[in-house]
């Protein structure tokens, strides 16, 4: 039972921090892109590569199973999808925005696959792994108490980083001017353009965090279970659901939103695994988008206007 | 030169088959301004229904009716069209992306069923034997193929007339009223909600109709048949023979499929045989950069009327 829940809360973690970016998007670009999931792909990708080529031979950093080595890694992965999804924008998304929302939703569609089919080309398949050796999970909770709680040191970084980067992502759109400019042109693009806020820049923001943080996801989503080429599509249904669980808009609490959704959609994939198997793990996503579209299709904490 | 006649005939019956499912999609996206991204979904739909219902009993499994073959059509369309109903029951009075979003969620629970459900659907081995009607009189060979052909063509002729009236008609006037101004529509006393679902139920029954099509000519169905890729194929066709228009959704279906054929084609003969595996994503590449420079050099396609999905309030 803790296990599952623990379990839940790790792969919660990776879809908060992937849909935090997704969010802001749709926030800002109002349009749902459907190849944020790839970015998340690429990242993990870009880290495995640069991990590769600079080598495994840095010794580990205390109880975690990689070194310096796979964090520089990281940060390239980073830089790559950010400079990626301001390279889509630039290529095709920023010709086709004076065409509506549903042009841009085709065009992302279309994107993703080409990312996906170029990622698949690239690397093959056959899914990949950071580290080869078996990392040795750490009792918290005895077997006695609800089954016990084990976790690995990286497992429990995950869930830390991810309350950290948004955490340190409320700071920036609470108090940075460019963070500022950017709930403000999220609220009314006209007027923010009227005050002097320079919507390119506010795009360039956008792209860069949300590429950034698929990035970190996708590296996340690569320790704690494998690289696919497909990792980014699976779990774009989840995303989404996550997405529109938080709610859209300018107000911070929907990236607390967008983190809450995350966990709730991880909780609940959790419970799909248990009831119904791990081959029914999509249901979970598609029951919590049907029962937030019934209910409260603003999501928990959106504009009213979406 | 039997060969390239029958080669034409296979080529000719999968693009009077797509051409079929991209009407549904000109009726949702061309005439109605709804984005559809899970069309492979309902086009599956369509196929295990009618793969279900027309297959030979068999031991160990749920399903396998030995229906006739009409039966199996009707119910494909029937069911393709209550899935889309509760698609858009849940989401045309939302914002127009959430529509987006929750076609492919249902695309992807299909997916999921038919992969995991294997007692009714056969898991990822698929659906086999499905039966090809009247095989008893015209045998496997070129006769039935050129018969299913002619069938494939009278279906599609059927639809696309029928298409045409319906958009001429007082409920096509609507339609495209609501698609240029939702507003001014509603302040006639327009339900825009209940013609928006209208419109999305009759493209979901073809899409269904096509998929069972698919499913009798092939006479073997698996969940690979119906993966996004499906979706994007009917995207391209739509957009590149112009949406909006019925006869620029057939032609799009004979360019797009034919340009899918020959790529494929050129990929096997320009890569040696090892590499291919690796190389075949690239199709898919390829006809993902066909949709973006369509999208971005002619917008309204080859004989599309649509302006960039019109003027609306979601938008």
């Amino acid at each position: 039972m803790l296990q599952l829940v623990a379990d839940g809360i790790i792969v919660g973690s990776i879809v908060a921090l992937a849909a935090i970016g997704l969010s802001l998007t749709l926030s800002i670009f109002r349009f749902s892109n459907f190849s944020h999931g790839e970015l998340l792909a690429w990242g993990a990708y870009l880290a495995l590569v640069v991990n590769g080529m600079i080598g495994t031979s840095s010794a580990a950093i205390g109880p975690f199973s990689f070194g310096w080595g796979p964090v520089f890694a990281t940060l390239c992965a980073v830089a790559g999808t950010a400079a990626l999804a301001v390279g889509l924008d630039a290529l095709l998304f920023r010709r086709l925005r004076r065409q509506g929302s549903i042009t841009l939703v085709i065009a992302s569609f279309g994107a993703s696959l080409v990312l996906r089919s170029l990622l698949q080309y690239w690397q093959g398949g056959v899914p990949k792994y950071y580290s080869e050796s078996l990392q040795i999970a750490i009792n918290i909770v005895p077997r006695s108490f609800h089954g016990g709680l084990r976790l690995t040191a990286d497992q429990m970084l995950v869930i830390a980083l991810t309350l950290v980067v948004a955490a340190c992502l409320h700071g920036f759109l609470r108090y940075t001017l460019l963070g500022r400019s950017m709930r403000a042109a999220a609220a009314n693009p006209d007027l923010a353009r009227v005050v002097g806020i320079n919507p390119e820049r506010v795009f360039l923001a956008t792209w860069i965090i949300g590429g950034s943080l698929a990035a970190i996801a996708g590296v996340f989503a690569g320790i704690t279970v494998q690289l696919r080429p497909t990792m980014g599509t699976e779990l774009l249904l989840p995303l989404f659901s996550a997405v529109i669980l938080g709610g859209t808009g300018s107000r911070i609490s929907t990236l607390w939103g967008a983190v809450l959704g995350g966990f709730v959609l991880g909780l609940s994939e959790s419970a799909a695994v248990s009831l119904l198997g791990a081959e029914y793990r999509p249901v979970a996503a598609f029951v919590v988008l049907t029962v937030i579209l019934l209910v409260k299709p603003n999501g928990l904490f959106g504009d009213k206007s979406a | 030169m039997m060969s390239v006649l029958s080669y034409a005939t296979f080529f000719l019956v999968f693009v009077a088959i797509y051409a079929i499912i991209a009407l549904g999609l000109n009726l949702q996206w061309g005439a109605t301004g709804l984005f559809n991204v899970g069309v492979a979904g309902f086009v599956a739909t369509g196929a295990y229904t009618s793969a279900l219902l027309t297959t030979p009993q068999e031991t160990g499994r749920v399903a396998g009716f030995n229906l006739p073959f009409a039966v199996g059509l009707l119910a494909a369309g029937l069911l393709a069209g209550l899935v889309g109903l509760f698609t858009g029951a849940l989401t045309l009075r939302l914002r127009r992306d959430y529509l987006a979003i929750t076609t492919f969620g249902v695309s992807v629970m299909i997916e999921t069923v038919a992969r995991n459900a294997t007692p009714l659907t056969g898991g990822v081995f698929g659906v086999q034997f499905i039966p090809k009607p009247m095989q008893a009189w015209l045998g496997t060979g070129f006769e039935w193929n050129a018969s299913y052909l002619a069938m494939s063509l009278v279906l599609l002729a059927l639809v696309y007339w029928g298409l045409e009236r319906l958009l001429e008609s007082p409920w096509g006037r609507v339609l495209r009223a609501i698609r240029e101004d939702e507003d001014a529509a509603a302040s006639i006393g327009k339900r825009v909600y209940l013609f928006r679902l209208q419109s999305f139920a009759i493209g979901s029954m073809l899409m269904g109709l096509g998929g069972a099509l698919y499913a009798h000519f092939v006479g073997f169905i698996a969940p690979q048949d119906f993966l996004p890729i499906l979706t994007f194929q009917l995207w391209a066709m739509l957009i590149v023979g112009g949406s909006g228009s019925n006869r620029g959704a057939i032609l799009g279906s004979a360019v797009v499929w034919g340009f899918w054929s020959a790529s494929g084609a050129l990929l096997r003969a320009a890569i040696p045989a090892a590499e291919q595996a690796r190389a075949a994503p690239l199709q898919t590449a390829i006809i993902g950069v066909l949709i973006a420079a369509t999208l971005l050099a002619r917008p309204r396609g080859i004989l599309g009327h649509l302006q960039s999905g019109g003027r609306s309030k979601h938008g």
